[in-house]
């Protein structure tokens, strides 16, 4: 499979879940809100124009907000992550090897520690800007810093299991071809 | 000017990255302040179809209660219809009155259309229903929304077939209502923390709310006919530096199992909001 269908499938299947599936999920709490859309963002490949990989993040986010009634949030935290994304990749990715050699991000493409950190920080940014914008709306800053907490742990804990249910095959591009 | 282009091309992505935010916050603030839906009426009609495919299976599993709602709804109705007409001297009329005229010869002001749910969220903090009924039958925007049980929430948003209603569980809904026994009116309002209590606000302490007390839309709804149920009160929250009591009040719609809805059409408000519109706003 190409990676562009791949990806298109990708698009509209995280959007169907989050909305359809998780969305209907009974909350426990007011914090407690399990989000795992944002990861077609972190999925994308390494070889994205970093133009386009904005452009995708707000399209994703936009039609997601569609479904959900909120035009512009769940879009302006895609284009955030979306733009720190390369930036986090740099520092992250091993830098002997000067060609990378796998598609897209993953515990096998970029080794266990360097990716748990960036999956951990993309996360914690995305609902970090998410749950501001809603302080500015209304809250205090201890519906801020709690909302974070849990819903940044709730979407680590729903990432791995996913990574763990489908497990990608990464392939090994090699130069001979 | 080669320079700018240079500069342009430079900070070329962070130039995207802050139009797109820009773009993003724009959306977002325009949508807050005036409640209306930004995208166009043919994305709340692509909305509206995959939602109703999620209903078809979704519908099942709350059939047997939504069945007792109606029927519960019926009773009511019935029981006052049958009240109303049984009068010494409308005792022989025996058909049904077409003319939308009662017998004192008063017009009835306010339509009623069924609406199928299709769409419905409770756990967000701003939620949104959509109905299956839309501006080719008559729904415009600002018309209120009740269910079987008690007041829904305010369309905003419509298209062809469908519309987009602001649930009563939504931080930017508010309506009038009263307290049954005595008249007395307040803010209905929610704080999108628990989808099972609603905020009453601005109730007079002479009012003398208890636990249990009926919460009536009042006279001044605006949209809303007066007296349909919105809940029962829940708890009295007591300031002592204020003269006003804030009530939690439980509504009686259970939004988790909504699958009928009805819109109301009232031509006295939209005659209302005409002369508000007119009226200038410092006389």
């Amino acid at each position: 499979m190409s990676l562009i269908i791949r990806n298109i499938i990708r698009f509209s299947l995280f959007i169907l879940f989050q909305v359809y599936v998780l969305n209907k999920v009974p909350t426990l709490h007011q914090f407690v809100k399990p989000y795992i859309y944002f990861l077609f963002v972190l999925w994308l490949p390494f070889k994205i124009n970093r133009f386009w990989l904005l452009i995708v993040s707000f399209l994703f986010g936009l039609i997601f907000d569609f479904f959900t009634a909120t035009p512009g949030w769940h879009a302006a935290a895609c284009v955030l992550i979306a733009y720190v994304r390369p930036f986090l990749l740099n520092i992250l990715l091993p830098q002997e090897s000067t060609e990378i050699t796998y598609a897209e991000p993953s515990f096998k493409s970029m080794g266990l520690t360097p990716y748990a950190v960036y999956l951990l920080l993309l996360t914690f940014i995305h609902h970090a800007y998410m749950v501001f914008i809603q302080w500015i709306q209304f809250g205090n800053f201890w519906f801020f810093l709690g909302k974070v907490t849990a819903t940044t742990a709730i979407s680590l804990l729903l990432i791995i299991i996913t990574e763990l249910l489908f497990v990608r095959k990464a392939k090994y591009k090699t130069n001979l071809a | 000017m080669r320079k700018v282009f240079l500069f342009i091309k430079q900070f070329f992505n962070l130039f995207v990255f802050v139009i797109l935010q820009v773009v993003c916050l724009v959306l977002l603030v325009n949508y807050n302040r005036t409640y209306e839906g930004l995208y166009t009426s043919y994305a709340t009609e692509v909305k509206g179809l995959v939602d109703e495919q999620y209903n078809n299976v979704d519908y099942y599993f709350k059939l047997k209660r939504a069945n007792n709602e109606l029927t519960q709804q019926n009773t009511a109705l019935m029981q006052f219809y049958f009240s109303e007409h049984a009068g010494a001297d409308t005792a022989f009329e025996t058909f049904a009155d077409s003319l939308m005229r009662d017998s004192a010869g008063k017009y009835n002001t306010i339509k009623v259309l069924p609406a199928k749910v299709v769409g419905n969220s409770i756990f967000e903090e701003n939620n949104f229903i959509m109905l299956h009924r839309g501006g080719r039958q008559g729904v415009t925007r600002d018309m209120a929304v009740i269910g079987p049980t008690g007041i829904v929430g305010r369309v905003v948003d419509t298209s062809a077939n469908f519309c987009r209603v602001m649930s009563v569980l939504n931080r930017n809904f508010k309506v009038s209502a009263m307290l049954k026994k005595n008249n007395y009116s307040g803010i209905i309002e929610w704080d999108g923390k628990d989808p099972e209590t609603l905020l009453l606000h601005n109730i007079a302490k002479t009012a003398k709310p208890y636990k249990g007390d009926t919460v009536v839309t009042s006279f001044y709804s605006g949209n809303f006919p007066p007296n349909v149920m919105v809940g029962t009160v829940k708890a009295v929250v007591k300031y002592e530096a204020s003269s006003f009591y804030t009530v939690k009040v439980t509504p009686s719609t259970n939004f988790f199992t909504l699958q009928h809805a009805f819109i109301i059409d009232s031509e006295n408000y939209k005659e209302l909001k005409a002369l508000e519109q007119s009226a200038p706003e410092h006389p």
